[in-house]
């Protein structure tokens, strides 16, 4: 008998995954508490001062399908370092896991370094990008998509955003304003419906 | 150790388009979702050690002078992966409403009483079993309003992460027997049956304390398969 038959008996007959659920409109002061006062888990802020990489700031809206902003949203995000590592340790300061809440003002931001370039699918190149998940009143599963950066030579060859239809790749790639600012909105529904994927 | 996603497993998840639950209706995406490779930015994901859990964070009934109103309860059980093993050292986060039904969140109008001595939000670490425990008080149902005498059933929210940003999942315990479930487009959002039962908990006489408090027990099952089973050496 294999282990895994021996767990399986252990714990019950049923296995499939437990479903998703929405994360509802009341979710701040345990997941994103910092106007209660509670302790975050996570913040903004992914990388601190001194970590390898070029600084970035990220700032965007949510909008629904009526254009209106929404105002109970969590974002985060998941990155590799500058160098496109994942989970290094000895990389003090850099957690490569942030989490914001849409404000009541509609905005979101992340404080974070660029990530490099990490291996993809055969062989390949993905571009530097961050994960994203996003979680709402009204989002019954996590949607999950990715930001890439305008002008990364590497985009062109990114195996997926290869499998965004051409006419939608453009809601995945941040944009740079004359602050230097990375503006990227998410769309839930509609016009400029952002790409999101099946993980 | 290296684990393997199976699609498949997605269709425990409800639809984002259920329209009987109205918040859906302008936030559902309407195109197609794009089917993703898991890439090392899939199959990795963040570790929380003990750094972000603090002694006392799942005991929810001692976070303030008092104790709060209502029925005393005590939540565990195990987090599990595909196969039926523990995922362990893993962060569980959990809030709720009060025993009135009432949350702390400052846009609820629910005209039920705040409690001085409650705020309903909690954290644990999985154990080397994937076991985790919380004290807290049962939560009431309250009114929402997305149809006529709308009412969610009772229920404790968990955010959990589980080994990568694949297995990452945010979902709601409900109690065993409640009389609203089959009024609550949330719950049936849900729409296999054995999917939805997943996500009540059990009345668990072994884990409730005399005197004290009376358990529930609810095994979470995240994604994530082991890639390669491992046979036993001595087993035919
Ligand atoms: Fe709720």
């Amino acid at each position: 008998m294999t282990t895994e038959t021996q767990a399986r008996q252990a714990a019950g007959p049923d296995f499939g995954i437990t479903p998703s659920q929405t994360i509802g409109p009341f979710f701040a002061y345990a997941l994103t508490p910092r106007a209660y006062g509670g302790p975050e888990l996570a913040t903004e802020q992914v990388a601190g001062e001194g970590v390898e990489g070029e600084r970035i700031r990220i700032e965007g809206h949510v909008y629904d399908g009526d254009g209106a902003v929404v105002i109970d949203a969590m974002i985060e995000i998941w990155q590799a370092d500058a160098r496109g590592r994942f989970n290094t340790s000895g990389n003090a300061g850099f957690s490569g896991f942030g989490r914001a809440e849409a404000t009541a003002e509609g905005g979101f931001h992340f404080e974070t370094i660029r990530p490099g370039a990490i291996e993809g699918p055969g062989g390949t190149m993905q571009a530097p990008h961050l994960s994203v998940s996003v979680f709402a009143r009204g989002i019954l599963v996590r949607l999950a998509t990715r930001i890439y950066f305008e002008g990364e030579p590497g985009n062109a060859a990114d195996p997926v955003l290869a499998l965004v239809p051409a006419e939608r790749r453009e809601t995945l790639i941040a944009k740079r304003d004359e602050n230097g600012v990375y503006r990227f909105d998410i769309r839930l529904q509609g016009e400029g419906e952002t790409a999101f994927f099946a993980a | 150790m290296s684990l393997i996603y199976p699609r498949d497993s997605l269709k425990a998840h409800p639809l984002n388009a259920t329209p009987a639950y109205g918040s859906t209706v302008k936030r559902a995406p309407s195109k197609p979702l794009i089917l993703l490779p898991h890439t090392l930015s899939e199959t990795t994901g963040p570790v929380f050690g003990h750094t972000g859990v603090a002694a006392g964070d799942s005991d929810l009934t001692r976070q303030h002078q008092g104790e709060p109103l209502g029925e005393r309860i005590i939540v565990s059980g195990r987090v599990l992966d595909e196969d039926g093993r523990p995922v362990p050292h893993t962060l569980v986060e959990i809030w709720q409403a009060n025993a009135g039904g009432r949350y702390v969140h400052v846009r609820d109008q629910h005209p039920a009483p705040l409690d001085p001595n409650f705020t309903g939000a909690g954290r644990a670490l999985t154990d080397a079993e994937g076991r985790y425990r919380f004290v807290t008080i049962k939560p009431g149902a309250y009114p929402w309003r997305n149809h006529h005498n709308a009412w969610r059933p009772a229920h404790i929210h968990f955010s959990l992460f589980g080994p990568s940003f694949l297995s990452r999942v945010i979902t709601q315990m409900y109690f065993p027997g409640d009389p609203l479930f089959k009024y609550d487009p949330i719950f049936q959002s849900v729409t296999d049956e054995r999917a939805r039962e997943r996500l009540i908990s059990r009345f668990d006489l072994g884990t409730t304390e005399p005197e004290w408090a009376l358990g529930y027990t609810f095994d979470i099952v995240l994604r994530g398969r082991n890639a390669t089973p491992v046979e036993e050496p001595h087993d035919h």
